[in-house]
């Protein structure tokens, strides 16, 4: 019985925390990987589209709210992310057009581009601050809990209870139906075949007849839908705060490196890659030993490997090592 | 003369426009804008060197800012005996330690040949010595976290002059940056780029948790000062006498002698904070004039050639027999070096050590946008980039409010969309800088004074 006390309370607490959190930061890597594979630059304005992206999905539901529209126990935020989407793409298209398209079209060097959109960066963060302000905004409504933590014990009769928020369970689904959705159209579709020889060899792509233009649009607007489910995804499940979504933006690109960059899939694992790295080594185990240990070999600590202070800094210095050791990342990267 | 004459004309503006704001706002808000100016132009000339001299980008920037910091609690606050007593010995021991595992790793990095078996010793090494180092110094951190942790709990510093941090402060910062550049000045630009992004967060997560040396987000306060206190000179005669000087005309308007007093008194006590703002004034101009004869003899200089050869083909330079590895590494600690002074002149103006004040919009991303605006591998470019993007970036909300104003003139003082628009004033500066930037970068992307290179 203890034993499985002790894996409900690894479940509860690291595994079902980590798979959401790490869909969200896949769904922000692979987002980040498009940019770098086919537009070729470390776009510095990740945090800050995607928080462009939830804005809009907030404002959508606060309108849909005072309309009196809802989906029962889904959250209301699910009608609204289309009508975000819609107006994000236009967003980056447009930003697209008196941005990025002067440089690509000079090609300028990566570095430049990469300066750019940190003027980017800061023009989406002004934005989003002057819209809908800098402060902490809860958008969720609907069936909080599939399982509560009290409902599970009493189930099972375990000491260790589950708790499974519905945000998590639908960030799980709805990034597997996306990303999915998204392999699928890279290697079945002609144009998905097309955008991946267009970030494997631009002259070549060329040569056979491939229109850039379209693959650049259809870039933005796959990045368009990223952000936007992402950024709403977390905003969701913890909450939505400008300067919060700036800083995601590390955790991201550290997935995005650690899977290999330019490789959409190697983006989706180092997610998951990060965020079980994360919340592993911060975890005070105390109580799982206390469980699978006879009595007498109890810890006296909180047997923690890190404090959670350094939550971020475990992930950063995983990019590090990964950077020096294999810069190419787990796997290959530079392919798409 | 002629050939400067662009560069003349835009510091004239510049400081035309200080001046404006003394006279306008006020003379604190003008030199308090000034003095900032002077650090940002520091900050601007660090990462100029860098980027400008040798194309290294370094998102790091508030790594080194915070290091410098750092510096000026470590030099100036007096050491914290009972903590010294209570933990310093497992803490000196722990140093010794860490000491050791270096040692050792390069000991075996030496002696062995590349292989599997090298790699896993090395690992063994670093997770034994890490798990070593925990338990010897918690017990250390503990006791010293305990003591007073209202006022201290912290080891304190070495109760010197805090002006000695300045020349710390470089030391700190180039040795951190000696370490980053020797393991990640190989990658790729944009890789380099994101790795110093993640460097610099990492040494701010240190700073902010490590609260036996830093005191974390409780914060150092009540820095001392190479300057004198404005209650102080409230008191002391000369400078009543210099007040009374300077504002006789005025002063002389009034008869009735009791109002003189008071309007003398009001005078002395603006007069002090102007005063103390003038003597940082003068402290910081004289390193940013040394730091620019230096960097100016650098950039003519056989080696200010050599770094551009680098910069603009390194392949080149390498078969000229230019060891380019070398050379990055040197520009790379020079420069984080000349950023560690600016973050120790910053803490020492400010008088306390705020870790949770260091964020990367303010201290890399905002000195990347002066760098470029001003113009990279032109200091005077880059000074002049400190001074005008942090004076926008200050008046930015007098700025934006004016405009708020201009444009929603018809609109009712109580209307939804001006009350909105009005509180969100402070974001503006975010939007002036991103747009500023942008353009810069697409009409004049060699910034305001271009970088030029005269063959003497």
């Amino acid at each position: 019985m203890d034993f499985v006390n002790a894996i409900i309370l690894l479940l509860n607490y690291i595994f079902v925390p980590a798979l959401a959190y790490g869909s969200q930061l896949a769904l922000g890597a692979i987002f980040v990987t498009l940019i770098y594979g086919i537009l070729r630059f470390a776009n510095f304005a990740t945090g800050d589209m995607m928080s462009f992206g939830t804005m809009f999905t907030i404002l959508f539901t606060w309108y849909f709210q005072s309309l009196g529209i809802s989906l029962g126990v889904f959250p209301t935020a699910l009608l609204a992310i289309p009508f975000a989407v819609i107006f994000m793409i236009g967003y980056m298209l447009l930003i697209d057009k008196f941005v990025f398209k002067y440089y690509r079209v000079n090609k300028s060097p990566p570095v430049q581009l990469a300066m750019v959109s940190i003027g980017v960066m800061f023009v989406t963060q002004a934005v989003v601050r002057i819209i809908i302000g800098p402060s902490d905004r809860r958008f969720f409504d609907g069936e909080k809990f599939i399982i509560k933590a009290g409902e599970f014990k009493e189930m099972t009769g375990l000491n260790e209870g589950l708790a499974i928020k519905s945000t998590q369970v639908l960030t799980i689904i709805v990034t597997l139906i996306l990303v999915s959705t998204l392999f699928w159209f890279l290697n079945k579709t002609k144009t998905g075949k097309s955008m991946r020889a267009y970030s494997d060899n631009e002259d070549l792509a060329l040569l056979s007849g491939i229109d850039p233009k379209k693959i650049v649009m259809i870039t933005w607007v796959i990045a368009g839908i990223l952000a936007t489910i992402g950024g709403a995804l977390y905003g969701l499940d913890k909450s939505f705060k400008p300067f919060t979504y700036f800083n995601n933006m590390l955790p991201i690109f550290a997935a995005a490196i650690v899977g290999g960059i330019g490789n959409p899939f190697g983006a989706f694992l180092g997610g998951y890659v990060i965020a079980f790295s994360e919340i592993l080594l911060t975890y005070a185990y105390r109580k799982f030993f206390m469980y699978i240990l006879p009595e007498s070999m109890e810890p006296g600590g909180l047997v923690q490997l890190l404090s959670t202070d350094y939550k971020f800094a475990v992930s950063f210095s995983i990019l590090v090592i990964v950077l020096l050791y294999r810069p190419s990342g787990i796997f290959k990267g530079k392919v798409l | 003369m002629r050939k400067n004459l662009n560069v003349i004309a835009a510091y004239s503006i510049m400081m035309g426009l200080i001046i404006l704001v003394g006279i306008f706002q006020s003379w604190n808000i003008a030199l308090s804008i000034f003095n900032l100016c002077l650090i940002s132009a520091v900050m601007t000339m660090g990462a100029n060197i860098q980027w400008g001299y040798a194309g290294l980008i370094n998102f790091g920037i508030m790594g080194y800012t915070a290091l410098g910091g750092l510096a000026a609690v470590l030099i100036s606050v007096n050491p914290v005996q009972e903590a010294w007593s209570a933990g310093g010995s497992n803490i000196l021991f722990s140093l010794f330690l860490i000491i050791g595992m270096v040692l050792a790793v390069r000991y075996v990095l030496n002696k062995y040949e590349k292989s599997k078996k090298r790699t896993y010793i090395i690992a063994t090494i670093i997770i034994l010595g890490i798990i070593i180092i925990r338990f010897v110094s918690e017990p250390g951190i503990e006791a010293i976290e305990e003591i007073e942790p209202a006022k201290t709990g912290f080891l304190g510093g070495l109760g010197l002059p805090i002006i000695f941090s300045w020349i710390v402060g470089a030391l700190f910062a180039g040795g951190l940056a000696f370490v980053i550049g020797k393991v990640a000045l190989g990658l790729r630009a944009d890789y380099l780029a994101i790795a110093t992004l993640l460097i610099s967060e990492i040494v701010i997560a240190i700073i902010k948790h490590e609260d036996w040396l830093t005191r974390g987000v409780k914060n150092v306060i009540g820095l001392k000062r190479p300057a004198p206190y404005e209650v102080n000179l409230q008191q002391t005669d000369w400078f009543i006498n210099l007040v009374e000087k300077f504002n006789s005309s005025k002063l002389n308007l009034i008869t009735d002698f009791a109002e003189r007093q008071a309007a003398l008194n009001q005078f002395v006590i603006e007069g002090s904070s102007v005063f103390v703002k003038l003597c940082y004034s003068g402290l910081f101009l004289v390193v940013v004039i040394i730091l620019l004869i230096l960097t100016q003899k650098a950039l003519y200089s056989p080696w200010g050639r050599m770094m551009r050869a680098i910069r603009d083909n390194e392949e080149a330079a390498n078969a000229m027999g230019k060891n380019v590895v070398k050379q990055h590494l040197l520009i790379f600690v020079l420069g984080s070096a000349i950023v560690g002074i600016a973050g120790a002149m910053l803490v020492t103006q400010d008088g306390l050590f705020t870790p949770g004040s260091y964020r990367p919009m303010r201290y890399t991303f905002l000195i990347w946008v002066m760098v470029i605006v001003g113009g990279s591998g032109n200091n005077f470019g880059a000074i002049l980039g400190g001074f005008a993007v942090w004076f926008l970036w200050i008046e930015a909300a007098p700025i934006g409010l004016y405009l708020v104003n201009l444009t929603t003139a018809g609109l009712d003082d109580t209307h939804a969309l001006k009350v909105h628009l009005i509180e969100s004033v402070p974001y503006f500066r975010f939007l002036m800088m991103g747009i500023g930037l942008l353009l810069i970068m697409r009409y004049r992307p060699k910034g305001i004074l271009p970088e030029k290179i005269e063959i003497k």
